[in-house]
């Protein structure tokens, strides 16, 4: 028999056991006792809004989107920014937060609002304002945004400032904005007998231009369409725009494509790709696919933002030299959206106030952060591209004769794009679950050489009053 | 002469738990006790536990509380239904599990019947079967990723492989992926090519356990070789047959993989969507969580009834 004092010390014995055991398998599920570091002291500040941010302010700021160290020069920039806002505020530490890939993977950004692990300053697009307020995720900056911190605002688009409101309430500042155009590839264009300078301005030139393109042959296509990953809805919305038309009515409620313009717009690509065979033989593409054929000139035109020339060239390795922009086809209005900074909901005032400083001299500033384009030049970064494009009035002239004056690429490729304004229009509410359905009538009309467009379109109609009727 | 009958006499006994019949229950038989008598062993277990229950349980409970919430405005409310209506009334929803129940039916006709014929004629073979069998389990190895990618290009509509091939016997080429009638069927080929090595192999084990003297009764009785098959294999593998039918369908009624790369998931004319397809756009893609945590209510409810039957097969089995 053993003694209770064994008895208890193998007992003591097995709870140290058990403990460390617990311990360890807590580390080795991962979990960590990481707290969140609310930064610097902020109490003490001014709580007013209005009231200027004190220079002498401490406190860390965190903020997203920093570059990663795979792009060196844009780091570079980043550092050298903070140094400079460092200059008049010494107490603001800026806490850059990098993430490889893009800065916003929507998978990865709904968790973060879910687990609200977003930082003080986070990145978002235009169309995730809804998301954002549904997850009560940012902060109504309206009253910290004035003349006084913002000094350029009255020269920012009221459109692009527009996306960033809601009920009249300011959610956001824009770092970047686009609106859709033709992109051309200028290599083919010239193979084919046709006018770089001068990209097609209807869908009938449009149509005409892509059966010289595809004449060429070699697996060669004229025009490319999405049909895949809801971004054949998002192009068929764009189409919809350039002819004046819209994907759901004034009211909100109810589909707006099952008319002559949807036919049309159907009628058109289905006419390119069976009829005339000008649009290859490849469909269900999704973005990324379109670039890839553009840049391996295998494709003669898309629809694209200008900003995917930057990607085409840094990821695909194609030549600024071989691009040029037009407006959308048709002309009566075309998509537009752009991505922007929202503030962390319930942080202090001080740090409402850092961040919008922040981002008025990175972000807002003709001459300085990412509008100084001496220093982009300087860094073999790309400078010439018409994005962001938000400015007006002076601020618009200035930037732009900056922007030409340093430019690194040909900017008369972009010269009809500019010359030629379309006024952007935003996205449709539900847009992703109405871009699901759209790719349905997108992935028919390129697939499917009997497609009945009529059924087609009533179909996506009926489904999207449908989408639209549920909360 | 007639082929001896293998009969197993069952011996009346008493059926005994397999689970405790042999462990000394604690004496007092309270929980507590035993939880204090093997204090060690459990805290061995707690590591496990931990890990199910953050990692597994927890994220289940979670996801049964989802399918009944709403999130609006940073308010989490109880939603009732409203989750449930959402997904019936979704135009998409009875087209996903039209689709899901295409391709598990392609895929059980395929995918069911091509191990099973391949394991057959591998266990023919007396040379080169390890060989053989590396070749047959090979694909499975492939990340799906490049598997995927290889088949994009076989079945490309203007440089694919498939196309050439038809091209050269005079045939007219096909759309394959691209064609609302044929994607699925063109999925289905690919998710074959890609997953019918393991199959092969779990039912090459359970041919070779299968006695030669029942094969060689049957010769000697003057049976073909289909007649073997169909006479010895197929009762002699019945079970391990039932048991892999039913994996096969819980495991195609999950299909994701494979449309969401060939097609980019909805294909032409939303023709390869299926229900998992369908949960990730609720999640990723709508951010409705409730709706996407509803509709993996519906499809759990229906995998749970499979695998009931799946369960009640394995104990089958056992005894």
């Amino acid at each position: 028999m053993r003694s209770a004092r064994f008895r208890r010390s193998r007992r003591a014995g097995a709870v140290t056991l058990v403990s460390a055991l617990t311990l360890t398998a807590l580390a080795a599920c991962g979990t960590s006792s990481s707290s969140d570091d609310s930064g610097g002291s902020g109490s003490g500040g001014n709580s007013d809004p209005a009231a200027p941010l004190d220079p002498k302010t401490k406190l860390t700021l965190t903020i997203d989107c920093m570059p990663p160290a795979a792009k060196a020069a844009e780091l570079e920039q980043w550092k050298e920014d903070v140094a400079e806002f460092n200059k008049t505020y010494p107490n603001i530490t800026i806490e850059g937060r990098s993430t490889p890939g893009q800065c916003l993977e929507p998978p990865r950004f709904t968790a973060m609002l879910k687990a609200k692990s977003q930082p003080d300053v986070f990145y978002t697009y235009f169309t995730d304002l809804p998301q954002v307020l549904d997850n009560d995720g940012a902060e109504d900056i309206t009253a910290y945004v004035t003349d006084k911190t913002v000094p350029l605002l009255k020269n920012i688009d009221p459109g692009v400032l527009n996306s960033l409101k809601h009920e009249g309430k300011l959610y956001g500042l824009p770092t970047s904005n686009y609106t859709m155009g033709l992109l051309v590839n200028r290599k083919l264009f010239r193979q084919a007998g046709l006018d770089p300078d001068n990209p097609p301005r209807t869908w009938a030139d449009v149509r005409t231009a892509a059966k010289k393109i595809a004449g060429l042959g070699k697996g060669i296509a004229g025009f490319g369409e999405y049909s895949a990953g809801n971004t054949g809805g998002w192009h068929f919305t764009a189409q919809m725009y350039s002819l004046g038309g819209d994907v759901v009515d004034a009211s909100g409620k109810k589909a707006a494509f099952d008319n002559d313009i949807g036919k049309q717009v159907a009628e058109n690509l289905h006419a390119m790709r069976w009829q005339d065979r000008s649009m290859g033989q490849t469909q269900l593409l999704k973005w990324g696919d379109l670039q890839k054929q553009i840049a391996s000139d295998k494709l003669g035109m898309f629809l694209a933002a200008p900003d995917d020339i930057t990607y085409m060239v840094q990821q695909l390795g194609a030549a600024y030299e071989n691009f040029g922009m037009g407006p959308i086809p048709g002309e009566r209005s075309t998509l537009a959206g752009g991505n922007n900074y929202m503030i962390k909901k319930g942080i202090s005032a001080d740090k409402i106030k850092a961040a919008v400083a922040w981002l008025n001299f990175k972000n807002l500033t003709v001459g300085k952060g990412q509008f100084d384009w001496a220093r982009s030049k300087a860094d073999k970064l790309p400078v010439g591209l018409p994005q962001p494009n938000f400015w007006l009035n002076g601020s618009k002239s200035k930037d732009d004769a900056a922007r030409a004056q340093h430019a690194t690429m040909p900017v008369a490729n972009f010269k009809t794009y500019l010359d030629n304004p379309v006024p952007g229009k935003a996205e449709p509410p539900k847009a992703q679950e109405i871009y699901k359905v759209l790719d349905n009538v997108m992935s028919g009309i390129l697939t499917n050489e009997d497609a009945d467009i009529d059924k087609l379109l009533a179909t996506a109609a009926s489904q999207v009053d449908q989408v639209l009727a549920t909360g | 002469m007639s082929a001896p009958t293998m009969t197993t006499d069952k011996v009346a006994e008493p059926r005994r738990s397999r689970h405790r019949g042999d462990v000394p229950r604690p004496r007092g038989g309270s929980f507590a006790k035993a939880l204090r008598r093997n204090l060690t062993a459990h805290g061995f277990l707690i590591g496990a536990v931990l890990c199910f229950s953050f990692f597994s349980w927890y994220p289940m409970v979670r996801e049964f509380l989802l399918a009944f919430q709403k999130t609006e405005g940073g308010r989490t409310t109880w939603a009732g239904w409203s989750n449930l209506t959402t997904v019936f009334n979704d135009p998409a929803f009875w087209q996903a599990w039209r689709n899901t129940a295409l391709f598990t039916v392609l895929a059980l006709v395929l995918g069911f019947a091509v191990p099973f014929l391949v394991a057959v004629v591998l266990n023919e073979f007396r040379h080169a079967q390890g060989y053989l069998r590396m070749l047959v389990y090979l694909p499975v190895m492939l990340p799906p990723v490049a598997s995927v990618l290889l088949f994009k290009y076989l079945y490309d509509p203007g440089y694919g492989l498939f196309n050439e091939i038809l091209g050269f016997f005079g045939l007219p080429a096909q759309q394959w992926l691209q064609d609302p009638d044929t994607s699925m069927l063109s999925v289905v080929i690919a998710a074959t090519w890609m997953n019918m090595g393991g199959a092969t192999l779990i039912y090459l084990a359970a041919l070779q356990g299968i006695p030669g003297e029942l094969y060689e009764a049957a010769e000697l009785d003057g049976a073909g070789v289909l007649r073997k098959i169909w006479h010895v294999t197929v009762p002699q593998t019945r079970l391990i047959l039932s048991l892999m039918l039913l994996m096969q369908i819980i495991a195609t009624m999950q299909v994701f993989v494979e449309p969401f790369l060939l097609t980019g998931g909805a294909g032409p004319e939303g023709s390869t969507t299926t229900v998992v397809y369908l949960i990730y756009q609720y999640a990723f893609n709508f951010n409705n969580y409730g709706a996407a945590a509803a509709l993996g209510l519906v499809l759990l409810v229906l995998l749970a009834g499979f695998s009931a039957v799946y369960v009640k097969l394995s104990r089958a089995e056992d005894e």
